[in-house]
């Protein structure tokens, strides 16, 4: 359990958040300049805040009614930052022994895939190397919690799909607490067990990553174009012409192939735009999948677009549809009709294991 | 060497890379301090150490003389007061170094400054999150990263110091085999008739012992840059 609460006053901005966690990864999102860096600062205590309430899994790192404020170097954050931050002038390894009082670093180097790296300089290694690197030796100082401060954002989408199945690792295996601070919809898709929306320094909604990001009323702070539902599904089969077969609470999901086994678990970020809506069951199209839904929640923004939720099983999804379409199909709340999701439209990145 | 340089000259030699040895030496833990307090903190006074330190760069060395003279002669109460412990300094080689280590003291911060203004606070920054107190920090991220311009400043001043001559003549004077280093040796030479032997002598001496210094500190740098800078060695 994490539990945040930080105020400061900065001369041209009012930080005043404050959020509790369960164990996992708590995505901390939000368009910049919405306060995220500098939670994430005053949660390592490298930013003095006014006043805040800091405990992680019931220790208290800070508590300013308490008067209690532990210094940098002993509240055993790990904190990996924008940039690698290694140090020069040691090697791999000696940057990962950094923050070791003792102990083995084979389990954490295997994990992150950075054996060979071992002898090599910082200077030597390629961006996606490095910040594996500097996860390592965050990872290695048996911090009480993890903190990412947008650790891919200096990387280009090669190396950040090489390191986001690191960071799915890391949350399934590492047993450490993540606050994952991004702005990317995708990455929290994909790692969030919790999301923090924040919004000009103040939190407009925490809860499940599955509840969050596909709640309507959230979607302006995420970005329209970037919105999307996350719904969990299980591999059934894999069929030969390329296609996998999944199952969720509305039925079947066909999707191009995934790279988990049968069997297994599985979150899927259905985005919003991919997602199209029909009064009738369609027949003769060319989309595989279509589910019976019910319109939950219609959200009119300032464009030409709606957002509209809709239950389909278990499941919430999240379509993106014209206020003209919204109109002449009278969608309301209470609405029910099918959605279609083109397979194609879901990309590989955006089917993950599942914790 | 000692074959193709007189006596007197050796001596001089000796002297001067003594001097300049133990001026560089002592006053570099100072040096770093000066540098750090200078380069990372902000207070009242800031300004005024900052001008002090700079001080016998602008100041003609015969004034930086006679002021060490006038300080810590035997009849000033700071002069009076290490004779009676044994330092005293008027006239005595440790008086040489003194002098030669105030007058390089202002090039060695300046390097050193450069160097630390130049490491990234977030390195340091990185280091306390994993759990490394200050003083840590400050030994094993801050230090080694300022190697290069803590080289460079003390083959600075360790130059300067064996060139160092309008502070020492004024304030230990000339005595040979006490006070009387290269250049003063040089100087006395001139001044004797058939003197220009042995001052050309000690002239190259100097220009050997110049180069020598700063070659050897690239090098050493270029190798600690290479260390430093990242790449595999």
């Amino acid at each position: 359990m994490i539990e945040v609460r930080v105020k400061h006053e900065f001369p041209d901005f009012r930080l005043d958040v404050a959020f509790e966690a369960p164990m996992g990864v708590t995505a901390l999102f939000g368009r910049s300049g919405s306060g995220k860096t500098s939670v994430v600062k005053a949660v390592a205590g490298i930013l003095k805040a006014d006043e805040a309430r800091i405990l992680i899994a019931g220790t208290v790192l800070e508590d300013s009614k308490s008067g209690t404020r532990l210094p940098v170097a002993r509240r055993r954050i790990g904190y990996v930052f924008q940039e690698p931050r290694l140090f020069p002038h040691l090697s791999v390894r000696g940057n990962l022994r950094y923050g070791m009082q003792e102990g083995d670093l084979s389990g954490v180097v295997e994990m992150l895939g950075i054996g060979d790296l071992l002898e090599r300089r910082p200077g030597a290694l390629s961006g996606g190397e490095a910040q594996r690197v500097a996860i390592g030796r965050a990872l290695l100082s048996r911090p009480r919690l993890l903190l990412l401060d947008e650790p891919l954002a200096a990387l280009d989408d090669a190396r950040k799909a090489e390191i986001l199945p690191y960071l799915e690792r890391l949350r399934d295996e590492a047993g450490v607490p993540i606050l994952y601070v991004s702005h990317s919809v995708a990455e929290i898709a994909r790692l969030a067990t919790t999301v923090v929306a924040l919004n000009a320094g103040h939190v407009a909604r925490v809860g499940p990553a599955a509840e969050v990001l596909s709640d309507p009323d959230i979607v302006p702070v995420l970005g329209v174009r970037e919105a999307g539902a996350l719904v969990r599904a299980q591999v059934v089969a894999h069929h030969d012409d390329g296609i996998s077969e999944l199952s969720w609470s509305a039925g079947q999901l066909l999707l191009p192939r995934v790279g988990q086994k049968i069997g297994a678990t599985v979150r899927v970020r259905i985005e919003a735009q991919d997602v199209m809506l029909a009064a009738t069951r369609p027949v003769g199209i060319s989309a595989l999948n279509v589910v019976p839904v019910l319109v939950t929640a219609v959200r009119t923004g300032d464009g030409p677009g709606v957002m509209v939720q809709l239950r389909a099983g278990e499941d919430l999804l999240l379509a993106r549809v014209t206020r003209r379409s919204a109109d002449v199909m009278g969608l309301t709340a209470g609405w029910r009709g099918f959605a279609i999701v083109k397979s194609v439209a879901v990309a590989a990145g955006n089917v993950s294991g599942a914790m | 060497m000692s074959g193709w340089l007189g006596p007197a000259e050796w001596e001089a030699v000796a002297l001067s890379l003594r001097v300049a040895l133990i001026a560089t030496v002592l006053s570099l833990p100072f040096a770093i301090a000066v540098a750090y307090v200078l380069a990372r903190t902000r207070f009242p006074g800031h300004g005024l150490l900052n001008s002090l330190v700079h001080l016998p760069l602008i100041l003609p060395p015969v004034v930086t003389g006679y002021l060490l003279l006038v300080s810590f002669g035997p009849q000033a109460p700071i002069g009076a007061l290490l004779e009676a412990i044994g330092l005293g300094v008027a006239f005595r080689w440790t008086g040489a170094a003194l002098a030669a280590a105030i007058m390089a003291f202002p090039l060695m911060v300046r390097a050193i400054r450069l160097s630390l203004e130049a490491v990234d606070p977030k390195l340091e920054e990185a280091a306390s999150t994993l759990g490394a107190s200050r003083l840590r920090v400050f030994g094993t991220i801050t230090l080694p990263l300022m190697a290069p311009g803590i080289l460079a400043g003390t083959v600075l001043a360790f130059a300067k110091a064996m060139g160092e001559f309008g502070a020492t003549i004024t304030f230990v004077s000339n005595i040979p085999g006490e006070t009387r280093t290269v250049p003063l040796a040089i100087y006395a030479f001139l001044q004797l008739p058939g003197g220009e032997g042995a001052a050309w002598r000690l002239v190259i001496v100097s220009v050997v012992v110049a180069m020598g210094a700063l070659l050897a500190s690239e090098v050493l740098a270029r190798r600690m840059s290479a260390r430093i800078g990242g790449r595999d060695d």
